[in-house]
């Protein structure tokens, strides 16, 4: 296939609230194109990452390409770009829709569109992406085909009458849907021989071939030898290899032209100069402009990872030197803390995504990690005129130099049954959210808008969200920009000594019911000394809570009868490795949970 | 070589208590009676050589086996071992299963110690407890004991008991030592996992915050319903004050539990804590011998159908394991640990290994040096665990 006509390309994406089969149907559209057999099939063949399969949801967007003989006889090139599925990750998902010319819509067809299916429609089709919808999961019971596609049209005026109607999961109907993507996505366009353009959508890290950037090729032609050049960075590189995607592996090519997806590798070493969304152009050839869209991914929310073990610090960096090679979006910098040591400062594009790095840290790199309490950047409007990014609490300045105080809001539409408006309304005005707006979508839906401060939501709004509605609300929200506000630094005192990794950022209005709450944790987390030990809340040095943690009065095994020390042997041991555990500071051992237990003081 | 037979007998089981003891009929009590014979021929031979400087036959409640049988059980001892002339011959044994004609033949048998277990001196406690006795019936067994000619007697008491004042502490510590034992140990009552009382009281400790008295937790039990624990501060106290009283009335603490007259105090328990190997005889029974610690099966048809050590609880001891338990074993005596000792043994100073340890909790307070022994402080005492997990290498 060395000559493939542009008309024959498809190049789409599926789109869809979580859980409405976006991975599956992907499963079904590989497998019915007859790229693999049934028996090659793992359940899900898109998400090769352990980590995705277990939380059930994809990180990484990645792309397949397939070949369908349609009933008209042709055969199309089916280019199907994986989108992640969180609103943490929605620029990872633009860059994706970037590369397509249209998107396949799942909804559920007994849930009907949630918060994300229209934050993503609204995306797609900023993109100018022809989207046509499919309604999934008719198999269930509760569906109701009809109902939804009425939904769709009413709510986002998609003709949906005529949309597949289908079963990913029992494979039914999924022959309309590949027709369909044939006759209303439409084709690619653009001049193989223009100057190159081509847009990076993602990377990924090979330790033999370096970065294998993943592109759409807008204009131009890209082979081996070209020598290519980055637009937003300025490295120039020589093209090793082009190809494209067959499931879960590269092929190689000749070359790629206007209008196709894949891959090339130029022994990239750094995946910093291959910035996902940034354009790739032919170095002694150049394109006049880069693609529209790029911005520079800028973290949402920022914590602190130090190594449990402090001698683990250069591991620590090289994982996450080699984390941040498949993914843009994670920031480091190396910090201190006299708590804690050395360790890094990590920005992340929001708190799921903090998760997943921590937890591939502790599982693939075998770290032990000790992270303190996430925090948005806060904009800190100085007396003297100056402004700064606070992206660590530690490092606020002292009130007296601050004129005033800035904190991220978004904005946030939340989707849920009408029986629960009341109790999520209370929750967003706990959340000192703002109320916009409330449109029903059917009789038993509403969708309620709110302006909620980011600071609030991060934490454990989802949960919240989720426990006060019974799983029923969705959520999706997008940053407004800041605004003023009355902030406070809430520092913790354990034994009179601040502990730096502990202070954070707060509402002037909620530092006393999270210092109070902040104490009592820590007093549980805290394992009693030999001396008494005053947990203290404090807001420039004024104290506002406290809690103590008493001191031991007894921790004898009084009884040691008939000679059996095997028992107290084992009661010592247990004893020595919890002490192993601990951060020393001052003269208190603290637990490392212990930092990370701000996280979790919702009082539900 | 010290000597433990263990008689894992009771008449019914208290709600503190987490040893390997159970009710059972007299068949089954002869039937172990003569396991316990098959044991002791077993180590016959291993034991050749060795003086028995101690016996002690703990429980369960041993003196409520036929005290026929315990003769029989110290003559099956003397043919299988060499018992020192003047070794300390201990047994438990509870008020209420007393008689003369017992203690008499006790006395004839060679036993020449008598441990009662008294607890407190208050009926309401007692039967909180779950004893089968009151406090007139152990008044009236200590006198049987004295007029047998028990000359050495320890009194077992328990402080921090369900529903117990430091005024009814303090009248149970009094009526005791005016009957002027020459041994008593006064531990602190522990909530073992798996007793009723750890269901029952467990979650009052939790963090160590014992609820204070008054609070009710009413529920079945007639005898435990609003019953608390005394708070910690009062079980602290009370363990204090236990010290104090006792040395005013001429008893010196020589261990974390233990108070004795001068020169009473009890060479097998002491053995324990200093290394002196000792066979483990009955069910579950431990043993140090020869550099190595094990048990003898928990399990009742087991062991009466001839099965003793059990090999999964065999422990080699190494160098290091060793040293350890010159430490963690050996700060429970009052004394301390002589450190020219481990140096003795170990052919290493304990400062090379332990200097660390030693400098922070002498900075604690939990320790002191004097006259080469390293001992536990007042405030070491009361949180020894602490200090000892900190003697664990590695």
């Amino acid at each position: 296939m060395a000559d493939i006509s542009q008309d024959k390309i498809r190049n789409f994406c599926i789109i869809a609230h979580i859980d409405h089969g976006k991975s599956t149907l992907a499963d079904r559209i590989i497998e019915q194109t007859g790229l693999l057999t049934s028996r090659e099939m793992q359940a899900q063949v898109l998400d090769n990452m352990d980590l995705e399969r277990e939380r059930g949801i994809t990180i990484k967007s990645q792309a397949v390409r397939t070949v369908y003989r349609a009933k008209d006889g042709e055969e199309y090139i089916f280019n199907l770009i994986d989108t992640p599925g969180h609103v943490d990750f929605n620029y990872e998902v633009s860059r994706s829709l970037a590369a397509c010319d249209g998107a396949i819509l799942v909804v559920d067809a007994a849930q009907g569109i949630e918060a994300q299916t229209l934050a993503n429609v609204y995306l797609a089709l900023d993109h100018d992406l022809d989207v046509f919808p499919v309604i999934n999961k008719i198999d269930l019971p509760s569906a109701d085909p009809d109902r939804v596609a009425e939904e769709i049209e009413d709510v986002i005026g998609l003709e949906a009458h005529d949309a597949p109607r289908i079963s990913a999961k029992m494979g039914l109907n999924i022959d309309e849907v590949l027709e369909s993507i044939v006759t209303k996505i439409p084709a690619p366009d653009g001049d193989p021989k223009a100057p190159l353009s081509a847009l990076i959508f993602d990377s990924l890290y090979d330790s033999y071939r370096g970065v294998i950037v993943f592109c759409r090729i807008v204009e131009g032609t890209v082979k081996r030898g070209t020598r290519i050049r980055m637009f937003a960075t300025g490295a120039s590189y020589d093209v090793v290899e082009v190809g494209y995607f067959g499931a879960g592996q590269f092929i190689p090519c000749e070359e790629l032209s206007a209008g196709m997806v894949g891959y090339l590798t130029a022994s990239i070493k750094n995946v910093k100069d291959t910035r996902v969304g940034d354009t790739i152009t032919d170095r002694d050839q150049p394109c006049k402009e880069p693609l529209p869209g790029y911005k520079k991914v800028t973290p949402m929310v920022y914590c602190g990872m130090y190594p449990a073990d402090g001698a683990r610090y250069p591991e620590l960096r090289d994982a996450l030197e080699k984390l941040q090679l498949n993914d843009a979006s994670l920031f480091f910098e190396p910090e201190t803390s006299v708590a804690l040591g050395f360790g890094f400062r990590c920005g992340f594009l929001g708190l799921l995504h903090m998760e997943i790095i921590q937890e591939r840290l502790e599982r693939e790199y075998n770290l032990d990690l000790v992270t303190t309490a996430p925090s948005v950047v806060y904009r800190i409007h100085k007396t003297n005129g100056e402004v700064i990014d606070l992206t660590n609490p530690t490092n606020m300045p002292d009130p007296s130099e601050i004129d005033y105080m800035e904190e991220p809001i978004v904005s946030a539409e939340i989707m849920v049954t009408t029986e629960f408006v009341g109790a999520i309304m209370k929750l967003c005005q706990e959340r000192r959210g703002v109320y916009l707006g409330m449109e029903y979508m059917e009789e038993t839906r509403a969708l309620l808008k709110y302006e909620l401060p980011l600071n609030e939501i991060i934490y454990d709004f989802f949960d919240a969200l989720k426990s006060r509605s019974r799983g029923y609300a969705s959520f999706d929200y997008d940053l407004k920009g800041y605004e003023k506000s009355d902030l406070v630094k809430l520092d913790i005192l354990i034994n009179r000594e601040e502990v730096d990794a502990l202070s954070f950022i707060v509402f002037e209005g909620s530092a006393y019911e999270r210092g109070r709450k902040m104490c009592e944790k820590l007093k549980d987390e805290i394992p009693r000394h030999l001396f008494e030990i005053p947990i203290q809340a404090a807001v420039g040095g004024k104290i506002i809570a406290r809690e103590t943690v008493k001191a031991v009065r007894k921790d004898v095994l009084a009884k040691c009868y008939g000679g059996d020390i095997t028992r107290k042997k084992k009661l010592l041991e247990k004893q020595k490795e919890g002490k192993k555990r601990m951060r020393q500071i001052g003269n208190v051992e603290i637990p490392q949970k212990a930092f990370m237990s701000v996280l979790k003081l919702d009082n539900e | 070589m010290e000597l433990y037979l263990h008689i894992p007998f009771c008449v019914k089981k208290c709600g503190y208590c987490d040893f390997l003891s159970f009710p059972a009929d007299a068949g089954v009590q002869r039937r172990y009676v003569e396991a316990l014979f098959r044991e002791m021929e077993q180590w016959k031979e291993p034991c050749r050589g060795y003086e028995v400087s101690t016996v002690f036959v703990g429980g369960g409640t041993p003196s409520l086996l036929e005290a026929e049988w315990m003769a029989e059980i110290f003559d099956g001892i003397r043919q299988n071992f060499c018992l020192a002339g003047e070794a300390e011959i201990t047994i438990e044994a509870n008020p209420g299963t007393l008689t003369r004609k017992k203690l008499d033949i006790y006395k004839h048998a060679g036993i020449n110690r008598l441990s009662l277990g008294l607890q407190s001196s208050d009926n309401r406690e007692l039967a909180v407890l779950g004893r089968i006795h009151t406090w007139e019936q152990f008044l009236e067994s200590y006198r049987l004991a004295r007029e047998s000619g028990f000359q050495n007697i320890n009194v077992d008491l328990m402080s921090a008991l369900p529903g117990q004042s430091m005024a009814s502490w303090l009248c149970t510590l009094r009526r005791v030592t005016e009957l002027e034992p020459e041994h008593i140990s006064a531990y602190s009552l522990i909530l073992e996992e798996g007793t009723p009382f750890y269901e029952r009281y467990g979650h009052q400790e939790e963090k160590g915050n014992r609820v204070p008295d008054g609070l009710s937790l009413a529920d079945g039990n007639e005898a435990l319903s609003g019953i608390s624990l005394p708070d910690e501060d009062t079980e602290r106290e009370m363990y204090h004050r236990t010290e104090e009283f006792l040395k005013g009335c001429g008893y010196e603490r020589y261990e974390i539990s233990n108070y004795a007259k001068k020169g009473r105090e009890c060479r097998h328990n002491t053995g324990y804590w200093t290394g002196v190997p000792y066979l483990g005889l009955g069910l579950g029974a431990a043993s140090l011998w020869e550099g190595r610690r094990f048990s003898n099966v928990r399990e009742l048809s087991g062991y009466l159908n001839g099965r003793t050590t059990d090999r999964d609880s065999l422990q080699i001891l190494t160098e290091q394991d060793r040293q350890e338990e010159f430490f963690y074993l050996g700060l429970r005596m009052v004394r301390g640990v002589p450190l020219a000792q481990f140096e003795e043994q170990f052919r290493r100073q304990a400062e090379e290994i332990y200097s660390g340890v030693i400098q922070k909790h002498i900075r604690d307070g939990t320790v002191i040096v004097e006259d080469g022994c390293l001992r536990l402080t007042s405030l070491g005492m009361d949180v020894s665990n602490y200090v000892m997990a900190d003697f664990l290498q590695g």
